[in-house]
């Protein structure tokens, strides 16, 4: 719980920069902005002409390194399973908090499997994982539109190896943000 | 296990494709083996006599590795006869009895005047000394190889008394680095050709019932994308390109429509489309996994792979009467159904002690037998004829082709140097 609330206070904070960072519900790329800006996914408008033009700061706390939205992205499952385990909830709880307040954000849930099996059937088995993370995200208050669930299989491993240790890195869900 | 080394001019299957297209930078020379793990007890031998005036590019030795690549023939050497016969009336039986010959093949080609060739040839029996096949075709130079396919046809036709595919394509994906490619060859691997290449995986080729066409799986937009391209124009279209993964192509008979696996609408469930991405309809309706679908030869249902019983296991969903009725019980991973086109059952992928094998189950006897024995075996795909099945292995850790016959007694597989091959598909009977 009081990681819970850590998180929900970083979120807070960070969206600190826009004055009223819950309003922010307009899809990022339908927010106008001025011509003078940078394309940078990201970046802040407010004052930077003189055009009398302002715009809203987007969040960018899952580009903070230092931040848990931005260091921890994956969930990892056993061997065909698709259930999230408990050690993962924090994790899930501070992007569901964060893409709550944020509704213009959106995400991919990219579901990964070892090489165990045949290939489609591990895209479907990917996909199981990836709809399980989102399932969570949404009953977590997560909209969701702001979400798709994609399965890349077996077929973009994150480690070669033939082993467990392999196989245990690539049974996995990523979180990536759109514009990333 | 024979573990025989072939020369590439006697033994061309998949290899000397392969060679051409993935070994670019290797020389010509390069040995390809392929290694006949298991062999009919029963292998028909038979000489085939190189043709009179035969074309450098080879007539008789095409047929020969046709034949012998079935598992079902032993090539048979035919040195030293002399004078050499090119007429079914020229055999003498005895020359090649004397050298355990049951069956010799002759023949000959010669130029016409347009400028075509042609082209006959003479299966004879050398036990009761009879011709059993004679045929002559008026062929274009260009025409010469697929002749001696359409030859080796006609002998395995009349000694085993099944269609011969010798004449057909494969499809299969090959991975070099990051860069995967989408190859059409004929069935021996000659004639190798790129139709799609991306940096992105990709997987699951399925070919259109009259071959005109193939449908495959791209990740080229950072998801999984089913496209159909016309292999004649090289032109495509994504059919199905929905929220969420879009996978599992495989054809209708009629091939007017596709099945294909969707997430749109959450899990992973199977969905009818027109081959121009049109008409989508819901097919069935699961809380888990439905997908790897494919058609029965006569269309009427469908077979394919579901959690639906807790684990993975195969289905079958009868269009008319919406039924669905489970198959597999024996085992905890049953996928990849693949029917068999003589309707007597399909093939699949049975995980069994933590091995992935090629099996196949009978509709009739609910028999089910292995065929392979793994590691990593998948992806099988039925020849035309039901009597061989082409799938993907592991071998050193990298990917390479396999064929089994249906009844498990022939083996052969495939072992190229450079590049991971994978994901076979079985092109149809020539029309």
């Amino acid at each position: 719980m009081r990681k819970w609330i850590i998180a929900a206070a970083l979120v807070v904070l960070a969206a600190g920069c826009s004055s009223t960072p819950e309003k922010t519900d307009t899809p990022v790329e339908e927010r106008p902005v001025t011509p003078a800006t940078t394309t940078t996914p990201g970046a802040t408008t407010s004052g930077a002409t003189t055009s009398g033009v302002t715009g809203t700061a987007l969040p960018t706390l899952h580009k903070d390194p230092t931040n848990i939205l931005a260091k921890q992205r994956s969930v990892y499952f056993e061997y065909d399973e698709f259930v999230i385990k408990d050690q993962y909830r924090p994790m899930i709880e501070a992007h569901a908090k964060y893409l709550q307040a944020n509704r213009g954000l959106r995400i991919t849930l990219q579901g990964n499997t070892d090489e165990r099996g045949t290939r489609e059937y591990n895209i479907a088995l990917g996909q199981k994982r990836a709809d399980a993370v989102k399932k969570t995200l949404v009953l977590l208050g997560v909209q969701e539109a702001q979400i798709e669930t994609v399965s890349f299989g077996k077929e973009k491993p994150r480690r070669d190896g033939h082993d467990e240790t392999s196989w245990a890195e690539n049974r996995r869900v990523d979180i990536v943000y759109i514009g990333e | 296990m024979q573990r025989i080394p072939i020369s590439r001019r006697l033994f061309r299957w998949l290899g000397a494709g392969l060679a051409a297209t993935l070994l670019a930078a290797t020389p010509a020379g390069a040995q390809l083996t392929i290694e006949i793990v298991g062999g009919a007890g029963t292998a028909i031998p038979i000489a085939v006599v190189p043709f009179e005036s035969e074309p450098a590019s080879g007539m008789s030795s095409i047929i020969g590795a046709d034949l012998a690549r079935s598992g079902l023939f032993r090539v048979v050497d035919d040195a030293g006869i002399s004078p050499r016969p090119y007429r079914g009336e020229d055999v003498r039986s005895a020359d090649f009895r004397a050298r355990g010959a049951d069956a010799v093949v002759v023949g000959g080609t010669r130029p016409l005047a347009d400028g075509r060739v042609e082209v006959r040839f003479a299966l004879v029996d050398a036990v009761k000394q009879v011709q059993l096949a004679g045929v002559s075709y008026v062929v274009t130079p260009a025409q010469l190889r697929a002749t001696a396919h359409k030859i080796a046809d006609v002998i395995y036709e009349k000694l085993t008394g099944d269609m011969g595919v010798f004449s057909t394509r494969i499809a299969y994906i090959t991975k070099q680095g990051t860069r995967y490619e989408l190859i059409v060859a004929d069935a021996d691997g000659a004639n190798p050709q790129s139709v799609a290449a991306s940096n992105e995986p990709l997987l699951s080729p399925s070919w259109s019932p009259d071959g005109t066409r193939l449908a495959y799986v791209s990740f080229e937009s950072k998801k999984p994308v089913v496209y159909v391209q016309s292999l004649a124009t090289g032109q495509r279209q994504a059919i199905a390109n929905f929220r969420g993964s879009n996978s599992a192509p495989a054809w209708s008979p009629d091939g007017r429509r596709l099945v294909v696996t969707l997430s749109k609408e959450g899990g992973s469930q199977l969905f009818l489309i027109n081959a121009d991405g049109s008409g989508l309809t819901r097919l069935v309706t699961s809380p888990g996994i439905d997908t790897e679908a494919n058609f029965s030869p006569d269309g009427q249902s469908i077979l394919f792979a579901s959690d639906r019983g807790g684990t993975p296991q195969i289905y079958r969903f009868t269009l008319l009467s919406r039924a669905i009725e489970r198959l597999t019980f024996d085992g905890s991973y049953n996928v990849s159904p693949r029917a068999m086109p003589d309707g007597r059952g399909f093939v699949f992928v049975r995980r069994e002690g933590g091995r992935f094998m090629i099996a196949t189950h009978d509709y009739a006897t609910r028999q089910e037998q292995v065929l392979t024995q793994g590691p990593l075996d998948e992806s099988p795909s039925v020849a035309p004829n039901s009597k061989l099945v082409i799938y993907a292995a592991q071998q050193g850790g990298r990917g390479i082709l396999a064929a089994v016959s249906s009844d498990g007694r022939v083996k052969t597989r495939l072992v190229s140097p450079a590049a991971d091959v994978r994901e076979p598909a079985w092109g149809p009977l020539p029309r």
